[in-house]
């Protein structure tokens, strides 16, 4: 379940409330009516006078909650019984809405009413004492009595109360705005402005509840009831308006806060895992959130700019070469098989870029399809920067403060427990890892630690980073053989060859990923580093892993594009002879026969590259996505199952022992996450359809991994911090962006698109499309600004200012560092010579103390010499009593002599206690 | 409104009509958030309003104790609860004594984990070293907001969700 703040359980008892809110807050409200009666009892006096006004006033108050007064009239016909219920609200759900605002305004009304009741009271001893009063007030005396035992009853006794309260409420009324003098109008003003800033910073106090809704109604009330005194005639009718006005849009604003917290999607999951796992486990699935977020908007861009219009206002299928399936391959493309590796008719669709032509404009609204295409292109990439620049400076913000170390180990202290934690086991792994923790911080700090043999870790290391670097070598030179080879096949053409030949690239990559992040872990353990140093080892292995893979990927690619090339230019020789020869020989059989009569199917095309990569990597992304899903089936839930259900008939104890089950792994799980969407940013550009299917795939993830850490892992040992990894995460995400986004726009600027296919064929380079546009579609004034633009006089000057720019910035930020390194210097010495101040304050009252004692002392002999004198020494009984008082009037002495003193050393306490807080600010 | 039915679940029957019915410490403390915390003894001390000082909670209690670990909550009011919470000895001061026990809080019951007295000696030394600005051996409310008010990561860990 989820708070949406304090403003919930307002809703949720504020029935109950109310009546205590009553009681508690009629003693204050005592005092605030004693000191307004004078005002008011002048208008008293012209009661009768102003009573029809009044009443009408009252009903224009009451006319804005129209809505309420219905629901309220509703509520007392029901009687004392749905006054219970609605007692009760939380359990009656519908209600909720209704009761809030009548709440609310009856709020408003109990406290004119209690106050007024009050009046009433004191008036009546004044001048006629109505016997009604008198009761009135006895029956409220007796109901805070019986409450607590009798609870039906006394709510009835309040509904009938509420009648003839509401009867009495508009014959004697209070403030009249036009009595007030400008003086107190001003006052009125500041106090309403007082209690305006009261209600907001309320919920910043940390008060008990119960004081909350006191000052808050009170408040409330208070300005309900002078707002509208402010102001005069028209004035104030604008102003009172104003004011419902903002009322309800707060109103509406918080409703709609609500709302939105309402719509966030997986929320209840992830409170649900937060609270099993801790944080560190929920900000994976935050993250993945996240992540789903932007490809929902990246997919909304390429569906809705480029697939749609191409799907309804593009050339239908079959109409042009490069939009139907060619006649070789036309018997096998509906094949589940084919379509599975998204050859024949899925090759040939809006999904990849060879399907799209390249008229200029199409459709009734000249959709000007190739610019739109290459400016979709560009603003993914443009947005993902954008985005997520912003979400790494939002989190440096919230976390750059507490960079500094100085309060190392207070954190360890007062903010490692996380309270979210609600497992048996995630509790006792969190108490160990606070345990090393603190153990780990005091050696540091002791700087006592001493490697037992620094040459054997020091070569122990050197070896698990030679291993670890053959590993990256071997993968790599694995990847890049199997591309190759998986060349020579696609060479002799796919029919002849295995299911296991035809996806070997993508069964590699996803097997290397999958098992050489195993491989590095036994590693590690050769290294004996410490484990939060072991993990980013890890992680940066891990992440070289996957873009040695991606990059040997990419490079084999490039070999293959080049390939297919060379193919083209033979296939654009081979056309021009065919369309010759075909030219020729219509001409030498039939004058009238035309070209067009050849089945698009028929023509000759050459090997659309684009469309080869959009493939490679929507095939990569579907195999990644199954082992990702195939390992979470076996490698987890299997797991899971075999160890809950062998273990009662195994040689050893499974769940602690060998197998157990499976952590989740954050780090692993995030970079994957990672490294999936920079090949989405790397293809999306080729085969428009990645965004969709990342988003379907992020979006079953979400699902299944959420059940899958439910039902079948267990919480880590190592438990880290959410927090301090999120920008972390975000570096990375960054990283892998720029290094996808490096081979996209490497294709786009250098290789000339194909001949044949995609939205830019024909053209020289695939940006060419914007200098067209600018020709013909722009003023040429436009072309002209923006070839002066462009000119390199003018950019590098920009570019200049920018550098300049940006080291204005970084040496600012670096004096205000130094500034504030300095203020906390002199907050340190301030708190050092308060502390030295008081610390003489104190001495002195000290001394002080001792000599006025030493006063006292004397002036208690004097006493008993006197007393001696007197009396003789017929009394010594009595000379012995004495001697024991005498120390109590000295001791009086002292309180008056050097004042306070006593009390003083308290006092300077409270002071040292005082200051930090006031030099803080 | 989940609060409400978490608490009604609390209550026993023939109590559902009372709205001041307090439910008793041990009762709360099953509370499968609560559960293994190891400051749920604290945490119901501080948020009983009970005069008879046995971390009893009513259901108004039960709401400022949902309210302060809410989300919603403020880096203030959730800093201020959780010094009460440290606050062992309820005298609105941290001192060595109350570190002290916040230290065996954290490291668990169990012997293997806890740590050694000159340990925990160096430990609160250099956490007041730290955090007590005005070097009075004690950290006060404002010393202790001062410090988690810089902190990475509290206002996310300092929350209850039901």
């Amino acid at each position: 379940m989820s708070f949406i703040g304090d403003e919930q359980f307002e809703g949720g008892n504020k029935e109950k409330r109310h009546r205590e809110k009553r009681r508690d807050g009629s003693k204050d409200r005592r005092k605030r009516a004693n000191a307004k009666r004078r005002e008011r009892s002048r208008a008293d006096r012209e009661n009768e006078e102003f009573e029809e006004r009044l009443v009408k006033r009252e009903k224009g108050r009451r006319g804005r909650v129209k809505n309420d007064q219905e629901a309220k009239k509703r509520e007392q016909e029901e009687g004392a019984g749905a006054q219970v219920k609605s007692g009760k609200t939380a359990k009656v759900k519908k209600n909720i809405k209704n009761e809030k605002r009548r709440m609310s305004e009856k709020a408003g009304e109990a406290g004119e009413r209690t106050e007024k009741g009050k009046k009433r009271v004191e008036s009546a001893k004044k001048e006629t004492a109505t016997v009604k009063h008198g009761t009135r007030d006895k029956t409220r005396e007796e109901r805070k009595k019986k409450r607590k035992k009798v609870f039906e009853t006394s709510s009835e006794h309040k509904t009938s109360e509420q009648d003839s309260e509401d009867k009495e409420n508009s014959e004697d009324k209070e403030v009249k705005p036009e009595s007030l003098s400008p003086d107190e109008l001003e006052k009125l003003k500041e106090a309403v402005d007082e209690k305006k800033k009261l209600i907001q910073s309320l919920r910043g106090k940390p008060w008990p509840m119960k004081k909350k809704l006191v000052t808050l109604r009170e408040s409330q009330q208070f300005l309900e009831k002078y707002e509208g005194a402010l102001g005069k005639g028209k004035g104030r009718k604008l102003y009172a308006y104003k004011v419902m006005m903002t009322k309800k849009w707060m109103k509406f604003q918080r409703d709609f806060e609500n709302f939105k917290t309402a719509c966030i999607p997986w929320e209840m999951k992830i409170k649900e895992i937060e609270s099993h796992f801790g944080s560190s486990v929920a900000s994976y699935f935050i993250f993945l959130r996240w992540m789903y977020g932007i490809n929902m908007i990246l997919f909304g861009l390429t569906f809705g700019l480029v697939m749609v219009p191409e799907a309804l206002m593009g050339r239908p299928y079959g109409s042009i070469p490069r939009k139907t399936v060619p006649r070789a391959e036309e018997a096998s493309a509906m094949d589940f098989a084919v379509l599975w590796d998204f050859g024949g008719y899925a090759q040939y669709s809006v999904l990849f870029y060879g399907f799209y032509s390249n008229q200029r404009a199409i459709g009734w609204l000249k959709f000007r399809m190739p610019l739109s295409y290459f400016l979709v292109g560009v603003g993914t990439v443009a947005y993902s920067y954008m985005v997520v620049i912003r979400t790494m400076a939002r989190n440096a913000n919230e976390s750059g403060v507490g960079d500094d170390n100085s309060f190392n180990f207070s954190w360890k202290m007062f903010t490692s427990w996380d309270y979210l934690i609600g497992n048996p086991e995630t509790a006792d792994n969190k108490f160990a890892s606070i345990t090393t923790c603190f153990k780990e911080a005091i050696l540091e700090e002791q700087e006592s630690r001493k490697d037992d043999n620094i040459h054997l870790t020091r070569f122990l290391r050197v070896l698990a980073n030679f291993l670890v670097l053959c590993c990256l070598a071997g993968s790599g030179y694995l990847i890049y053989f199997v591309v190759r080879r998986s060349q020579k096949f696609a060479l002799d053409g796919f029919e002849n060859h295995t299911w296991w030949e035809r996806n070997e690239v993508n069964m590699v990559m996803s097997l290397l990923g999958m098992f050489c992040p195993m491989l590095f872990d036994v590693i590690s353990t050769l290294e004996n580093y410490h484990p939060r140093v072991a993990l980013q080892w890890q992680l940066g292995r891990i992440f070289a892993l996957f873009l040695g893979n991606l990059y040997t990927f990419i490079i084999a690619l490039m070999d293959e594009i080049n390939v297919k090339r060379e193919e083209e230019k033979i296939v654009k020789f081979n056309i021009t002879m065919w369309e010759a020869s075909l030219y020729n020989g219509t001409v030498s059989e039939n004058f009238t026969a035309s070209p067009i009569t050849i089945h698009p199917a028929d023509v000759p095309r050459g090997p659309c590259w684009e469309t080869m990569v959009g493939q490679e990597f929507v095939r990569l992304i579907i195999s990644d996505t199954m082992t990702t899903y195939i390992t979470l089936l076996i490698g987890d839930f299997l797991r899971a199952v075999l160890v809950r259900f062998l273990n009662h008939c195994w040689c050893w104890d499974l769940e602690a022992g060998f197998p157990s089950y499976s952590e989740f792994d954050v780090s692993g799980n995030v970079l994957g996450l990672i490294f999936n969407q920079g090949m989405i940013w790397m293809g999306a550009f080729y085969a428009p359809c990645l965004p969709a299917l990342n988003v379907l795939r992020l979006h079953v993830s979400m699902y299944l991994q959420c059940w899958a850490v439910m039902c079948c892992n267990v919480p880590q040992e190592r438990v880290f911090k959410a927090s301090g990894s999120n920008n972390f995460y975000m570096a990375m995400l960054l990283v892998i962006l720029f290094l996808s986004t490096l081979p996209a726009i490497y294709t786009i600027v250098t290789i000339p698109p194909s001949f044949d296919c995609g939205p830019f064929s024909g053209k020289n380079r695939m940006f060419d499309v914007i200098r067209e546009t600018l020709e013909s579609d722009f003023p040429a004034w436009f072309s002209k600004v923006f070839s002066y633009a462009s000119n390199p006089g003018l950019v590098l000057p920009f570019i200049l200012l920018m550098v300049l720019a940006i080291y204005y910035l970084q040496s600012t930020s670096k004096s205000y560092k130094e500034a504030n390194v300095e203020l906390k210097k002199k907050l340190q010495m301030q708190n050092e010579e308060n502390k030295k101040k008081n610390k003489k304050a104190a001495q002195k009252a000290l001394m002080d103390l001792e000599e006025a004692r030493k006063v006292a002392l004397e002036s208690a002999g004097h006493q008993r010499n006197n007393n001696a004198s007197f009396q003789g020494q017929e009394a010594r009984d009595r000379e012995m009593e004495q001697a024991t008082r005498v120390p109590r009037p000295s001791n009086h002495m002292s309180h008056r002599t050097p004042g306070y003193l006593p009390n003083f050393p308290l006092q300077s306490e409270a002071m040292i206690r005082r200051a930090p807080s006031l030099q803080r600010h | 409104m989940n609060a409400y039915k978490r608490f009604d679940k609390l209550v026993p029957k023939e109590e559902k009509n009372r709205i001041d019915y307090r439910v008793r410490m041990e009762d709360i403390l099953e509370l499968p958030e609560l559960k293994f915390n190891p400051f749920k003894e604290r945490i119901c001390k501080v948020f009983s309003t009970s005069d008879k000082k046995d971390g009893s909670l009513d259901f108004d209690d039960f709401l400022d104790f949902l309210s302060a670990f809410s989300e919603s909550a403020t880096l203030e009011i959730k800093s201020h609860y959780a010094f009460h919470i440290f606050d062992f000895e309820d005298d609105g001061t941290l001192g060595r004594q109350d570190l002290k026990q916040l230290v065996n809080c954290l490291t668990g019951k169990a012997d293997k984990t806890s740590l050694t007295a000159d340990e925990m000696k160096q430990l609160i030394n250099n956490i007041l070293a730290e955090s007590d600005i005005d070097k009075d051996g004690t950290v006060n409310l404002s010393e202790f907001q001062h410090v988690i008010s810089r902190s990475p990561d509290f206002v996310s860990s300092f929350k209850i969700v039901l």
